[in-house]
């Protein structure tokens, strides 16, 4: 039942991104491809890409041929590169998910037990050291955004240690230095998640039982603890994800990185419409599914949440 | 103020903060000059003691540009955050005073922008108005508006149900005006305060979208532009770029900490909450002889907090095998801290000590780690009030059973499973074998409380500490569990501590009656002699305050007048004095508790007397 209604509200959303993206064109003040082609552009060739474009019919026209176009895969064509817009996104797209992905897993894999560690070693206010070190360094370390880590990673590891490649895709090795910059934000802020839920977590009367029934500390926080400490997490993970994807839009630019971001900020740069637009339109698309899948495996694998539902 | 300057992140980060806001404010008038002044011969320089962070391709000096570009930095920041706010509170307050239907289209539409990323709607306004700062400004600002709509909503959804803006409402005060006077004021302070974290994301990424090269264009410069200019030198002159880097971090960090040390000095709950358990401190040994044969002997069993607070006082307690024992007080009494201490699950920073304390005649003071958890593991069950916490609600309930066995008593697998199974029978669950496949959500409450007692069942419990474990449940559940702790304590020969505020459950269920006040014993007796025995004057008014056979249904039950003192703060005096209809001078020295024969104790001046007039009458 929750599925269905989380479904159908994935649906509006879609639709409304899809017209959103369809109307960013329209929104763009004077005409959109005499600015694009500069004032110099011979008249016949604006009237040419207008027509490319559709942009003379009536807009109910061109939204349901815009709709169309998208059911059969078409994403038009780069007004630069004359490329097809969606070779673009079959290119780059693998590079952004990559990224993304492996930063996520990166950070989770950090993040929990940390935030786990930090909650354990403070409860109940022991360690006041302990816990204002982790409040204030994960404080300020949320507040750093991603491009500023990778440029200070850039400087540090590349430029002066030279370890790493300081941009580009080549191997293995040139994965460290993005990643790392995706992750140490989420990490932050995952950590912080999973003390407090690992705080909340320990003062519930299952854990006192487990702890009278003796269990080995790493059977009390492995199996009692760390499952139910994970709801939060996961959540907080699902919007990490989503802001990761807009994260590493800017990481991307700075590691010259062949993803999708890197190519949505030459095209705005550019006003390559088309691919802006395309992106855009993916990007959000991303965000979308990402947010459904969270939720629909949340409603699955957590009975708490059952239980409100319920 | 004083709150804020307590954490060192506050502190620090109102000193960022405070810089930002300095250079923002007199940064162009100081080196304004200096940041436009070209200097061909001097292009593209990198760091000198004249120009410590280099200089551009116009030679003009990059420390002077990153000082006087602050303020620039900073307004845009308060521009978007400006728009975020308005648009947001806007948009939160709506649904609160909206007709419903419309206000759950505000709402739902809100929701599902949170979760877009700020970002992402910046590029798509960058697109629509072109590249410059104040598409920007204006994306950045568009998008921070869903999270401050829910915050808002969230705040005057609260406000909404109060009582004034429902009087408001009958009052047939337009709905605008309840927005305004009553909804907005309310909720003020705390949506400033998270403006203030705001501030600096809005600062963070209008920097990314200049450094992008989407924000802020030339001649205008920002932090963010400065750093998309140095960007392309990094690799010869990482200085360039590490300037107005550490501007931005060290702004967006001060707004940041400042936030939060702002929302904690409002807020100062701490996170983490209630009472919760740890290891107590080991406690000394010393003091007389265990009671041969008993399953728990205690003596002089005290528990301490740092803060003084002293919940349980010199509580001496025996329990024989087979024999069920209740520990009856009003909350705050220091029973549940006895069973915690009993069981050593005291929270840390609490202090447990006692002349003995033995559990099956082993001194558990002596007793190294490893045979003291084993024998607590397996020796001693407990079960605690409430049934739907006291499961773990992620994993299956035969597999919390199961590792009792698996951990204390090296079971395969597959025997541990069967023995849960079986003991899940025997607490009468039906289809055991598919109710231990099952979570704790699946169960009823009674059911669940029957799979902990089952829980507890698993090891050769010599000892059952039950913890008020029917007060959550209903009243025909209570008497299956209270049927099933006794059928128990039987079968096995255990002894049992049973916790309860309930004299007549207790007066029902068990053999001995210990009756605690202010964290003392004040009476011991059998259960057959409570009614015409007991002698001391609280657990004559327990005892009175129940309802029986006779009473009218009607009148509202005897309740003892006057409160219980708190654990912080019990006299040197008899605690029960301030409440006790026989109290007299002698009552401010504090009453030993004297035995009179083998099964009944008092700690009272006066219970001789009564038990005299007792006896004669
Ligand atoms: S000692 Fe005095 S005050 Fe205390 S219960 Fe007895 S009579 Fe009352």
């Amino acid at each position: 039942m929750f599925a269905v209604r989380r479904l159908i509200r994935f649906l509006v959303s879609l639709a409304v991104l899809v017209v959103a993206s369809f109307a960013m064109i329209h929104l763009i003040p004077g005409d959109p491809i005499r600015a694009a082609l500069g004032m110099n552009a011979p008249p016949e060739l604006v009237a040419q890409r207008r027509a490319d474009l559709g942009l003379d019919d009536p807009i109910p026209t061109q939204l349901l041929a815009y709709i169309k176009q998208l059911l059969s895969g078409e994403f038009g064509t780069s007004f630069i590169s004359r490329e097809p817009v969606g070779q673009i996104i079959v290119d780059r797209l693998p590079n952004t998910l990559a990224l993304a992905a492996l930063a996520t897993v990166f950070a989770l894999l950090v993040a929990v037990p940390l935030g786990m560690w930090a909650g354990i070693r403070t409860e109940n206010g022991r360690n006041r050291g302990t816990e204002i070190g982790f409040t204030s360094t994960t404080g300020a370390a949320v507040a750093v955004p991603e491009f500023l880590y990778s440029i200070g990673l850039v400087v540090v590891f590349a430029v002066t240690l030279g370890w790493f490649p300081p941009a580009g895709r080549d191997g293995v090795i040139s994965y460290v230095l993005p990643i790392l910059s995706l992750a140490i934000g989420p990490i932050a802020m995952v950590a912080r998640v999973a003390r407090v839920e690992t705080l909340r977590e320990l003062s519930t009367d299952y854990i006192r039982l487990a702890r009278a029934k003796r269990l080995p500390a790493s059977r009390l926080y492995f199996r009692h603890l760390l499952p139910n400490t994970l709801t939060a997490t996961l959540t907080i993970g699902g919007l990490l994800l989503t802001g990761l994807i807009a994260g590493s839009l800017l990481v991307e630019y700075v590691f010259a990185w062949p993803g999708l971001g890197m190519r949505m900020v030459e095209s705005i740069t550019m006003k390559d419409y088309p691919v802006a637009q395309a992106i855009i339109l993916v990007y959000g698309g991303i965000v979308l599914v990402v947010n459904l899948v969270v939720d629909l495996l949340l409603a699955k694998l957590d009975p708490k949440s059952t239980i409100k539902e319920a | 103020m004083r709150h804020l300057l307590r954490t060192p992140s506050g502190v620090i980060g109102l000193a960022l903060v405070a810089v930002t806001l300095v250079i923002a404010a007199v940064g162009p008038a100081i080196w304004g000059q200096e940041a436009e002044t070209v200097n061909a011969a001097a292009a593209l320089q990198g760091s000198s003691a004249e120009h410590p962070l280099g200089t551009d391709h116009l030679g003009r000096d990059i420390l002077a540009r990153v000082l006087a570009g602050g303020q620039f930095t900073v307004a845009l920041a308060f521009l978007a955050t400006a728009i975020g706010a308005g648009l947001g509170t806007l948009l939160g307050v709506l649904p609160a005073v909206l007709p419903r239907r419309a206000g759950r289209l505000v709402t739902g539409a809100v929701n599902a922008l949170v979760a877009f990323p700020a970002l992402l709607l910046a590029m798509f306004t960058a697109v629509i108005s072109g590249l410059g700062a104040k598409g920007a400004v204006l994306g950045i600002g568009i998008a921070f508006a869903p999270s401050i709509a829910r915050l808002t909503q969230t705040l005057s959804a609260s406000v909404a149900s109060a009582d004034y803006v429902a009087a408001a409402r009958l009052l047939r005060v337009p709905r605008w005006r309840i927005a305004t006077r009553h909804v907005l004021p309310n909720i003020g302070e705390p949506i400033i305060l998270n403006l203030t974290a705001a501030l600096g994301s809005s600062l963070v990424a209008m920097s990314g979208m200049s450094f992008l090269g989407l924000g802020v264009q030339p001649p205008s410069y920002d932090w963010g532009r400065l750093l998309f200019d140095g960007f392309s030198r990094i690799y010869v002159d990482p200085m360039v770029a590490i300037g107005p880097a550490i501007a931005i971090v060290a702004a967006g960090i001060g707004f940041n900490l400042l936030g939060e040390a702002l929302a904690r000095s409002v807020a100062r709950a701490p996170v983490g909450g209630k009472q919760a358990v740890g290891k107590g401190a080991a406690m000394p040994s010393s003091g007389e002889e265990p009671v041969e044969g008993a399953v728990l002997s205690v003596k002089d069993l005290t528990v301490t907090f740092p803060d003084g607070v002293t919940p349980v006082r010199g509580l001496s307690l025996t329990i024989m095998p087979g024999e069920i024992v209740g520990l009856v007080g009003e909350s705050g009494s220091g029973k549940s801290m006895t069973a915690n201490a009993v069981g050593g699950l005291v929270a840390y920073p609490g202090v447990v000590t006692a002349g003995h304390m033995s559990l099956c005649g082993e001194e558990l003071s002596t007793l190294s780690e490893a045979k003291r958890r084993k024998l607590l593991g397996t020796s001693m069950a407990m079960v605690f009030q409430d049934p739907m916490a006291s499961l773990n609600p992620a994993l299956k309930v035969g597999g919390q059973l199961a590792e009792v066995s698996l951990v204390h008593q090296g079971a395969k697998r597959p025997a541990a499973w069967a023995r849960a199974i079986d003991r899940l029978r025997q607490v009468h669950i039906p289809d055991p074998e598919k109710r231990a496949r099952q979570h704790p959500h699946e169960f009823s409450g009674g059911m669940r409380q029957r799979a902990v007692i089952a829980m507890g069942l698993m090891g050769t419990p010599r000892l059952l500490i039950a913890d008020e474990p029917t007060t959550a449940l209903d009243v025909t559940v209570q008497r299956q569990i209270l049927k099933l702790l006794r059928e128990v304590s039987a079968e096995a020969g255990a002894g049992a501590l049973f916790i309860s505020h309930d004299i007549a459950v207790v007066s029902e269920l068990c053999d001995r009656v210990v009756v605690m006040y202010a964290g003392r014993v004040v009476e011991e007796l059998p259960v057959a002699d409570l009614v015409d025995g007991a002698s001391h004057p609280y657990t004559k008014a327990l005892l009175a305050s129940l309802p029986d056979m006779e009473t009218d249904r009607d009148k509202p039950l005897a309740s003892i007048p006057g409160h219980q003192p708190s654990p912080a703060d019990v006299g040197e005096g008899c605690a029960f004095a301030s409440r006790c209809a026989l109290a007299t001078d002698r009552c401010v020295e504090r009453p030993p508790l004297t035995r009179y024969d083998a099964a009944h104790a008092v700690a009272c001046w006066h219970a001789e007397t009564r038990k005299a007039e007792v006896a004669i009458g």
